[in-house]
């Protein structure tokens, strides 16, 4: 379908949503929701279940009404147009395939409804099919298809029209986890082919990792931090991102002693630390990350000599769980401060009880922007 | 098992019994006799002096099946969409007309479409009218009788059906550039075909086999087969002829039937 737009140049994105807040009765879905998307990208809202990333979607789909706000599809305002209005196509959760037709007439429903004659609305259904890898399935009913097939059904019957946005609602979320890894690629590879912007919501952070351009990771309905993949893992602003994505150990502190390029922090395990920081301010109460990855283990025998110090922390294995390519250990610090650490298999084994040192480089200990509290609350 | 004795006693059993019957005859004084078992009736009952009646019959249950579905149907649809807690008891009012007989209801009609009744008396009252309109004794009130009657049989299975419609259907229909009416016909209409059917079926059949709307709305002028088959048994008292005249209506009602649904199956699946 071709839009009629302004073209502002590159100023003017495929969507923007400005402060868009869903009610429904007492529960606030979704809030002020500020967003932009650019053409061509794949755009993943990521959040645990419940946190308001369906509706985001029902509401670009038309689906939903938004208590307050706004949506633009390319500087054109969409939000109260009806579903059939607008240039976006959905593929819905449980994909919502039409059990009275078969393959190709659940593919052709769109191109029909907007007028494409017979002829035309089948050779491009056969087309998308091809593409998806069900050609000659045409004439399947729904239920004789597997539900990765059904997966493949849904997205053709969403690309055929070409929409300029596809919205996909955890589309892998029933199959199992091998046909899941197999179609991620596949959607990515289907998604760079036809060029149209994708919003894809999921709650596996592994997935979006995956496939997204960008992330925007949601929380309670709002918006906790927007970025490539790489940002997310290394740079998460919050406890909340730097927990979901990926795993990771957040240390309530206060900063004891500052230098130039970094600090003393003191945990309130009794710990000491050091993170690499420049704004730090003695007094301040922080909340610090440490990936189990970024923390080096070794025998204690090694540091016997040392006093305790920041520089390290001497601590007891607690539990060891293999996990084919790594060891994961729990420990407990001196001050008693439990700890997940992900070691190489190649490196020294520990048992239940050993006596080790744990340390880590002051760059890989990232202040967070939240206070501790909300680390208390999340993990409740 | 329970289940199947309750169906060979209270179907089967009657089914049969009329049968056996359709094959006797009566003798002088009029006693039925089962001994010799004839199929003359049945070829008394091919009579092309039937065929009036037969076709009214049709007629009265064919236009009572498509009015008490372009009624039932939005009903239903209302009820499922919009009920919403109230579900339940709205399909309890839907039913409410049952709580008193279909005999009594029938009278009741009459009461209020005859030329001095209250329909007729309002209008000349408010001098809408000058005479009264002939309401009773015609098609319209044999009909109006038949669907009061027989839409609570419409709307329950339009309604079990429209309300088991997963929305999402029809939402993914609207994101298809289906329009609120292309979501309908395109999505929601196919998808409660099976309680179009049935709701045509629990209407149509007992439509056919009603005489006593046609018989108190109709007038006495008014045949129709149900109505032949009732006076054969009662005031004619040959219950061998009538049994005979009862199981083809009913042979030709399934017959009928199955044709019905299997050209709406080729319609669905094709
Ligand atoms: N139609 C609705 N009526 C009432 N509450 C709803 C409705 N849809 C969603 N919610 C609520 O809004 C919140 C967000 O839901 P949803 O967007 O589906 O989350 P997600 O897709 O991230 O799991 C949840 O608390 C959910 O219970
Ligand atoms: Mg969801």
């Amino acid at each position: 379908m071709s839009v009629p737009f302004e073209s502002h140049g590159e100023s003017v994105p495929e969507i923007r949503l400005s402060n868009l807040t869903k009610r429904f009765g007492d529960v606030v879905a979704v809030d002020d929701v500020s967003l932009t998307i650019g053409s061509g990208e794949f755009f993943s809202l990521l959040g645990p279940s419940g946190c308001g990333k369906t509706t985001t979607l029902r509401m670009l789909g038309g689906f939903d009404l938004p208590t307050s706000g706004r949506i633009e599809l390319r500087g054109r305002d969409v939000t109260r147009d009806p579903p059939d209005k607008r240039p976006v196509n959905m593929v819905f959760q449980s994909y919502a395939l039409f059990p009275h037709l078969d393959v190709a007439g659940n593919v052709a429903f769109g191109l029909r409804r907007r007028g494409v004659d017979r002829r035309e609305a089948q050779q491009r259904t056969g087309e998308i099919l091809d593409k998806v890898h069900l050609a000659g399935y045409e004439r399947r009913r729904i239920h004789e298809l597997s539900g990765g097939q059904q997966q493949r059904v849904a997205l053709a019957r969403a690309l055929v029209n070409e929409p300029q946005v596809l919205l996909l609602d955890e589309p892998l979320g029933a199959l199992d986890l091998k046909l899941r890894k197999r179609l991620q690629i596949e959607l990515k590879r289907i998604q760079m082919d036809v060029g149209i912007t994708f919003v894809y919501v999921t709650h596996d952070q592994e997935e979006a990792l995956t496939m997204s351009d960008r992330i925007a990771v949601m929380h309670h309905g709002r918006i906790q931090q927007v970025g490539r993949p790489d940002d997310l893992y290394d740079r998460p602003t919050n406890s909340f991102v730097a927990d979901f994505i990926g795993s990771t150990n957040l240390l309530g502190g206060t900063i004891e002693a500052v230098e130039p390029t970094s600090a003393i922090v003191r945990l309130n395990s009794g710990d000491r630390c050091v993170v690499a920081t420049t704004g730090a301010r003695p007094g301040q109460t922080i909340q610090l990350s440490v990936r189990p990855e970024s923390i080096g283990i070794s025998g204690a025998n090694g540091r016997a000599a040392d006093p305790p110090g920041p520089d390290y922390l001497p601590a007891q294995v607690e539990q060891v769980a293999y996990l084919g390519s790594a060891v994961q250990y729990l420990v407990r610090t001196h001050g008693g401060l439990g700890l997940t650490v992900l070691a190489g298999k190649n490196g020294s084994r520990f048992a239940s009880g050993d006596a080790v040192a744990l340390a880590w480089s002051p760059a890989d200990a990232l202040i967070l922007g939240d206070r501790a509290e909300a680390v208390v609350e999340e993990a409740s | 098992m329970p289940g199947v004795l309750w169906l060979a006693a209270l179907f089967v059993a009657p089914l049969v019994i009329i049968a056996v019957i359709s094959l006797g005859s009566l003798d002088d004084a009029g006693h039925l006799v089962l001994g010799q078992p004839t199929l003359d009736n049945y070829a008394r009952a091919l009579q092309p002096a039937f065929l009036p009646a037969f076709a009214k019959s049709l007629y009265y249950a064919t236009t009572t099946t498509v009015v008490s579905l372009a009624i039932g149907y939005p009903v239903a649809y209302w009820i499922s969409r919009y009920g919403g807690r109230r579900k339940i008891a709205l399909l309890v009012l839907v039913m409410l007309p049952f709580w008193t007989s279909y005999l009594i209801r029938s009278y009741a009609w009459m009461i209020i479409l005859r030329d001095n009744g209250v329909v007729n008396s309002a209008l000349i009252e408010t001098g809408l009218l000058a005479d009264p309109i002939q309401m009773l004794n015609t098609d319209f009130s044999v009909i109006l009788g038949m669907v009061y009657g027989f839409l609570p049989f419409a709307i329950l299975p339009l309604f079990v059906s429209i309300d088991r419609l997963d929305q999402r259907l029809v939402q993914a229909g609207r994101d298809l550039y289906a329009s609120g009416r292309g979501a309908f016909l395109h999505v929601t209409l196919p998808l409660t075909m099976p309680g179009i059917v049935a709701a045509s079926l629990l209407v149509f059949i007992p439509a056919l086999g009603d005489w006593v709307t046609p018989d108190l709305l109709g007038g006495a002028d008014t045949t129709t087969i149900a109505k032949i088959v009732q006076v054969i048994f009662t005031s004619g008292r040959d219950w061998p002829y009538g049994s005979a005249l009862g199981f083809m209506l009913m042979g030709v009602t399934i017959v009928g039937t199955l044709a019905g649904l299997r050209s709406l199956r080729r319609e669905l699946i094709g």
